[in-house]
């Protein structure tokens, strides 16, 4: 339901409009937004190069198609071939470890369950969010055999663990992994009982920027939620002893969302372009601008 | 260390205290439990052995918790079956210790105190009845040869059964003659126990600079006095992990900021790996230490090992020597208990019966990880750890 005023030209008219709305969605998540950054970038390529005579319908009907074919392609399509890719790597016998929940590694869970193999997943999950549990949840509705700890057990079961499937939720040009907070902790100790890391990432969650460490560049979330705990004291209330800790002048809570892994803990990347390891992100990236740049001519 | 070669075959259910004991007591015989309790009832009065129901069941509910505080106990209970005993021989005197240190340990094995305290109290007891012997044979007081003498003579017994013992046959009298300094010297034993708080926070001003940021982890007297004694003199600052699933940090927390007014953030045990490299120590207390400089520690507390020694960030342990135990794990099974899995997943719903759940009450963190002992014998490098051992 956007029309072009008369006179002026489409693309530039319509990249002007977006403007305040992508900012908007800038605004909500201020810090980390790689993948919506890259499919902002991704419209807004598209939008200028609009042949300028082309007529308004035809020129929204591509417009419209192009976003679904982005979303269908490098979204929805990726996660099929990311799936079928990782179910290679799941042979019988195997204890995989997850971390927290990531729809890509569920799926390809299922797939492997759907395949007939014989296996087992570890879900390890933490405080803040425990997001494991809605993946346990989801994986025992499957039929898939499962335990759950938390991640301070979680040497007491790295031993006996295969491999490791992680979501993420960027990778960087460095070949660093951002991905949940605790993640981190969790491609350690892999790395130092020596089980392999699978990370499981979709091409548009590539990005061109390097980060070190977590604390540079990350995302705050609440600092309530871990006050919340499930302890529950005598009188069967739930007993949380730091909630008036803003009361307390020297005390602070800190609750990160996001953790930076370093190249060596990672194995492998599995993306719908193949099985990389993650010093050839970059490589990616620049195939990906090259093919954007090959289409304008 | 001779204790190590016989306990590695022992199946991992049973007790792993009295090690030593179990060698010496193989040619005694000392081990069918009906025949144990007989041999307790003839040296003890009735009301004593309600005393040790009494600690039994404290230790069985959990209402006894904690290397300190079972020490402590242990240390006090020994002491009054001394005191109130009726014993023939000094190795009866032996045995019955032995007997009730198993009763002890039996019920919660894992509180490893018990067991060393047990052994110091043996030790007590031999190096007392030895130098009483110099004394009648030689009508010499005893001095430090003799001691030394002495001690190799306890090594002696260990592996060879058929050296001299006479100093065990001693006669009753003088066995009760015997009680007064044995007992003198657990009171100083438990004093020792109570003031490793004091001792330990000498050395921290040491290691803790201006500036510094410190990681430690769950909630530890020693590391809460070490703080303390730190924040009287220099200015830094504290990262707490809360330790999921008991939430010890929350309380450690609220300690050092409301009370030593210690600047003081709380994060989850997920963003150990990333809050690392702006940390400049990990300082830490254990449950238990084992002989080879390693740690059975709260659960949690081997990721923020590997995580330290990843950014090379050096790991402080502060610790009694009341938790040192001749014993060896080599993997997190060797010492450990489960607890509740409803502390991490409730049983609300249904699906929630076929998954397994972990939920591992202690660590092993190898000695490698370690880099520095703080105890009230001063600072140690892990390796030395067994040298401490071999005094008793």
């Amino acid at each position: 339901d956007y029309k072009t005023p008369p006179q002026k030209v489409m693309s530039r008219d319509l990249q002007q409009r977006i403007k305040p709305l992508v900012r908007f969605l800038i605004d909500c998540r201020p810090q980390s937004n790689i993948s919506m950054g890259n499919a902002i970038r991704f419209l807004k390529h598209k939008i200028a190069n609009l042949p300028p005579n082309t007529p308004e319908d035809k020129a929204k009907e591509s417009l419209i198609n192009d976003i679904s074919s982005f979303i269908q392609e490098r979204i929805e399509f990726a996660d099929e071939v990311i799936a079928s890719h990782g179910v290679c790597k799941i042979n019988n016998g195997d204890i995989i470890l997850t971390y927290a929940i990531s729809h890509v590694v569920e799926m390809i869970f299922k797939k492997a369950k759907d395949e007939g193999k014989d296996f087992r997943v570890i879900v390890v999950d933490a405080r803040p969010k425990l997001e494991g549990r809605e993946l346990l949840r989801r994986l025992v509705d499957y039929g898939i055999k499962a335990s759950y700890v938390l991640i301070n057990a979680l040497s007491y079961v790295i031993k006996t663990v295969s491999k490791v499937f992680i979501g993420a939720f960027a990778c960087l040009a460095n070949g660093t992994v951002i991905s949940r907070i605790g993640s981190a902790v969790v491609c350690m100790m892999a790395h130092s009982a020596n089980v392999p890391v699978l990370v499981c990432c979709e091409t548009y969650k590539f990005h061109d920027r390097v980060q070190l460490d977590s604390i540079c560049f990350n995302e705050l979330g609440d600092p309530d939620d871990l006050i919340r705990t499930d302890t529950i004291d005598d009188k069967n209330h739930h007993a949380d002893c730091l909630s008036d800790w803003r009361d307390i002048s020297k005390l602070k809570l800190l609750n990160l969302v996001y953790d930076v892994i370093p190249t060596e803990f990672v194995s492998m990347v599995i993306t719908e372009v193949g099985m990389i390891p993650p010093t050839s992100v970059p490589v990616i990236i620049r195939e990906y601008h090259k093919d954007d740049n090959a289409a304008e001519e | 260390v001779s204790t190590q070669s016989t306990w590695g075959q022992l199946p991992r259910t049973q007790t792993f205290n009295m090690s030593e004991e179990k060698i010496s007591s193989v040619g005694k015989d000392s081990v069918d439990s009906k025949e144990r309790e007989k041999q307790l009832s003839k040296a003890l009065p009735p009301n004593l052995e309600q005393t040790i129901d009494n600690v039994v069941l404290k230790l069985r509910r959990r209402e006894l918790r904690g290397s300190g505080a079972c020490a402590i106990q242990t240390a006090d209970l020994l002491r009054t079956v001394i005191a109130k005993g009726r014993f023939t021989s000094v190795q009866d005197l032996l045995d019955t210790i032995k007997i009730v240190g198993k009763r002890l340990s039996e019920v919660n094995p894992i509180e490893l105190s018990i067991g060393n305290i047990v052994r110091r109290v043996l030790y007590i007891v031999r190096h007392e009845s030895a130098a009483v012997v110099k004394e009648q044979k030689g009508g010499k007081p005893k001095n430090k040869q003799q001691d030394n003498v002495d001690l190799s003579l306890s090594l002696h017994k260990l592996l060879d059964q058929t050296s001299s013992e006479e100093h065990l046959n001693l006669s009753p009298e003088t066995i009760v003659k015997l009680k007064q300094p044995i007992t003198e010297e657990i009171s100083m034993l438990m004093d020792e126990i109570k003031g490793v708080y004091e001792h330990i926070a000498e050395h921290a001003i040491e290691h803790v600079y201006a500036k510094e940021t410190i990681l430690t982890f769950g909630v530890s007297k020693t590391v809460v006095a070490f703080f303390k004694e730190a924040a009287k003199f220099r200015k830094f600052e504290v990262i707490v992990a809360e330790s999921a699933p008991s939430y010890e940090g929350h309380r450690m927390a609220l300690l050092l900021s409301q009370e030593m007014g210690i600047e003081t953030t709380v994060i989850s045990d997920a963003a150990i790996f990333s809050i690392m490299p702006s940390v400049n120590k990990v300082i830490i207390g254990t449950h238990g230490v084992m002989a080879n400089g390693g740690l059975i520690s709260h659960t949690g507390a081997h990721n923020i090992a590997v995580a330290a020694k990843h950014h090379s960030v050096p790991v402080v342990v502060v610790s009694g020597l009341h938790k040192l135990c001749p014993l060896y794990a080599f993997d997190q099974d060797t010492f450990n208990e489960q607890n509740a899995p409803s502390q991490i997943l409730n049983f609300d719903e249904d699906w929630v019966e076929s998954v397994q759940v972990e939920n591992p009450a202690y660590d092993y963190i190898p000695p490698e990880l370690v880099t520095l002992f703080i105890t009230n014998f001063g600072g140690h490098n892990p390796s030395y750890i067994y040298r401490l051992l071999t005094e008793y």
